[in-house]
């Protein structure tokens, strides 16, 4: 029986697994809603398409599946660039769909005609334009396959609306096999044996664990790695999670906020051993200084990734869950005494920990943001809390004073650091899980760039808690220039600002608001307790910067520690 | 050092903006690119002539094969191969050089494809130094316009580039099998 493609692009969807999808009507993807009206798949209407692919961004983040969403045509199309840009930074898995004006009129400047395949190559793993309605249920089997398999990220599939009312018969294919596309899985033995003779016999090993780590779900393997070998691990911003932060050799993030001890074990190391991380300048500072006493290992499941900015001297390229699998059972062949061989290394980074550990005035009258963090952080130990960040300051500091039992519970926008996307991915994360506490890290600049989602939390009952590190400034580029142009704070200043408490009642939702360090903790416990999306305005100090700081380009001796 | 990579792919629409947007976004170099259909329709196949130190090469290969709709990839620069390229050259036919135009297309093996009362249009394959040289040899005679197809190229010997598995790299280097 024939069925139109509207109804074959549902009914793909829930072959394929998928439970909610986040989206945007429009004209050209009327027929899609028109099937949605009672279908078996959930949809959240959001306020602006960038809040949707963020949303389906922080699903997948911290479901680990694929996230899917759907706008109409031209604008609707072109709001989820941004999105998609960073979901591709980070190897988010995405699906989205795009509507497209009918296939006779692509090309002749049609009412709500954008090339969005064309203005999302650079930024999308793949893309398909559809000419055929017998062809979306393997485009759409096919997208998924790609999305989710080897490095992950964005896949775009593009709707003309014609072929969304043309009519086929549908059959959702089982399996895909693409000649062209075939990711390896099992790293190479003799390159893996390599790394375990390198292992062996380094004195200094540092473990550098990047957000591959996470996609590959490879931390319980990590786990065992680490502790067996008593490797001290560092992470990027990327991995916070994915090695608990209580762990005696967890040494932290690295880079240029990271922590002393982490960069001085990558500066004096003589084995670093990546997994799943990229070498981004953020963590290297000036590359050629980059682990210069270190051989090192890098283990990816992307080849370009491999050799890419720094050089390599066992390269591994494999799925990280099975080569870690692979490295664990070698690890214990021949094994040498371990906690001996790297006794006087743990205890050089002990030192450092000690010597330099992280902090803030903690004698302050005013509400350090340092300090809401760690509040927040104890009042939610237990309940299994999924954080989520913007980008600044403020998601330095998460990254910094939170603690992690588990991977997918720090959604950040790591390579592409795009504001707004803590409070829509936030919002992704509770639709997966509503009864987990969801908490985003914000600050009053970085809110108001998606601010509108509020209205989502509301209308599906996502009780996503906002805490606004409110310092009045957009902080991160105001201690750049605090630092780096004289103090001139060029439209950083927000003096603005609208009521946040009011805004929040505005939109339905709840408004608290803490002025001196006393009110912080009463004001969690309200905002926990309801049973509603809140947002919290925390007055801080204006004038709180982020340390420890490499500045861009420079080595850890340039490191700022106050 | 100048590379020439084969590369076989999906004969699809779009692939073509993927490579070069590829080279463009990340700052390669494409010094010429050829593409057209193989043996097999389904497939196309891109030849692609570019600049760049070893570890330049080394990101486009991994670059290229990270492409989905690329199927193979092969620096044919690393081993024995054979490129050539076809020129089509139009030129004054004044006259006075008619003869030696004839006489440089001979020495050339080329041959005259359109003759009309004041140009000749000239047909010349070779690698990339003969047409250079027949381009500098005709400059003085006359020379108009000129089309170049860009560079192809095959390995020398048994050595295939084909959908249907080949000699390829296995180490889990990046190149697909």
């Amino acid at each position: 029986m024939k069925i139109n493609g509207a109804q074959i692009w549902n009914d793909s969807l829930l072959a394929e697994g998928v439970d909610v999808i986040f989206g945007y009507p429009g004209g050209a993807v009327l027929p899609i809603y028109d099937v949605l009206y009672n279908s078996k798949l959930k949809h959240i209407r959001v306020r602006h398409e960038q809040g949707a692919v963020h949303m389906a961004d922080g699903y997948a983040r911290a479901t680990g599946k694929c996230g899917v969403c759907l706008v109409t045509s031209g604008p609707g199309a072109t709001n989820t660039v941004t999105g998609i840009a960073n979901a591709y930074m980070d190897s988010i898995p995405l699906v989205v769909f795009t509507g497209q004006v009918n296939i006779g009129l692509i090309g002749n400047d049609a009412f709500q005609e954008a090339d969005i395949i064309g203005i999302t190559r650079p930024c999308t793993k793949h893309s398909f334009l559809v000419t055929d309605t017998a062809d979306i249920a393997e485009t759409i089997k096919k997208a998924f396959y790609i999305a989710t398999s080897g490095k992950p990220g964005p896949v775009l599939i593009d709707l003309p609306k014609d072929i969304l009312t043309g009519m086929a018969e549908f059959s959702y294919p089982k399996s895909i096999q693409m000649r062209s596309y075939n990711p390896t899985v099992a790293g190479h033995p003799a390159q893996i044996k390599k790394a375990l003779t390198a292992i062996k016999t380094a004195r200094k090993p540092v473990c550098y664990i990047g957000g591959g780590l996470i996609s590959a779900n490879a931390s319980k393997e990590l786990m065992t790695f680490a502790t067996t070998a008593k490797i001290p691990v560092t992470t990027t911003l990327m991995a916070m999670g994915a090695f608990p932060s209580d762990n005696e050799l967890s040494l932290g993030m690295l880079g240029m906020h990271g922590t002393y001890s982490a960069n001085m074990a990558i500066r004096d190391s003589d084995l670093i051993i990546s997994l799943g991380a990229r070498f981004d300048d953020r963590v290297t500072g000036k590359l050629d200084e980059f682990g210069a006493n270190a051989k090192i290992i890098h283990v990816d499941v992307d080849p370009g990734s491999i050799g890419k900015n720094v050089g390599v001297d066992i390269p591994v390229v494999g799925d990280l869950l099975s080569v870690m699998k692979e490295m664990n059972k070698l690890l214990k062949k021949g094994e040498p005494n371990w906690a001996e061989k790297h006794a006087e290394w743990l205890s050089i980074i002990n030192d450092w920990k000690e010597a330099h550990p992280l902090g803030y005035d903690t004698t302050s009258k005013l509400i350090k943001p340092q300090y809401v963090i760690e509040r927040l952080y104890e009042a939610t130990k237990g309940m299994d809390p999924i954080w989520s960040t913007e980008v600044g300051q403020t998601q330095m500091w998460a990254a910094q004073f939170l603690k992690f039992d588990n991977p997918r519970t720090f959604l950040t926008s790591g390579g592409l650091g795009t504001m707004g996307f803590g409070y829509p991915a936030a919002l992704g994360a509770q639709a997966a899980f509503p009864k987990r506490p969801t908490i985003d890290i914000a600050g009053d600049g970085s809110i108001q760039m998606n601010i509108q989602e509020l209205g989502t939390a509301v209308e599906y009952g996502l009780n996503t808690k906002v805490a606004i590190l409110n310092n009045g400034f957009l902080g991160m580029v105001r201690q750049w220039q605090e630092f780096f142009h004289g103090k001139r704070y060029s439209s950083t200043v927000m003096g603005d600002n609208p009521d946040f408490v009011k805004l929040a009642e505005a939109y339905g939702a709840v408004g608290l608001r803490a002025e001196k360090p006393s009110e912080v903790d009463p004001v969690i416990k309200e905002a926990l307790k309801v049973n509603k999306p809140v947002m919290i305005d925390f007055v801080c100090d204006p004038d709180e910067n982020v340390f420890p700081m490499i500045p861009a380009g420079k080595t850890v001796n340039d490191m700022m520690l106050s | 050092m100048r590379h020439t990579i084969s590369v076989l792919v999906e004969n699809k629409f779009g692939v073509l903006s993927r490579v070069s947007g590829l080279f463009s976004g990340r700052g390669f170099n494409i010094e010429s690119l050829t593409v057209g259909e193989t043996e097999d329709p389904a497939v196309s196949r891109m030849t692609i002539v570019t600049r760049g130190d070893e570890k330049i090469i080394e990101q486009i290969n991994k670059q290229l094969n990270k492409l989905i709709d690329v199927i193979k990839v092969r620096d044919v620069t690393t081993e024995d191969y054979v490129d050539r390229e076809l020129i089509l050259v139009k030129v004054n036919a004044e006259e006075k050089n008619r003869a030696e135009i004839l006489r440089m297309t001979d020495i050339f093996r080329g041959r005259v494809v359109d003759v009309a009362s004041k140009t000749y249009t000239l047909e010349v394959t070779g690698s990339e130094g003969k047409v250079e040289a027949f381009l500098e040899m005709v400059k003085p005679l006359g020379l108009v316009e000129v089309a170049r197809t860009g560079k192809i190229a095959l390995s020398r010997g048994g050595k295939i580039l084909s959908t249907k598995g080949s000699g390829e790299d296995k180490k889990g280097t990046g190149t697909k099998k």
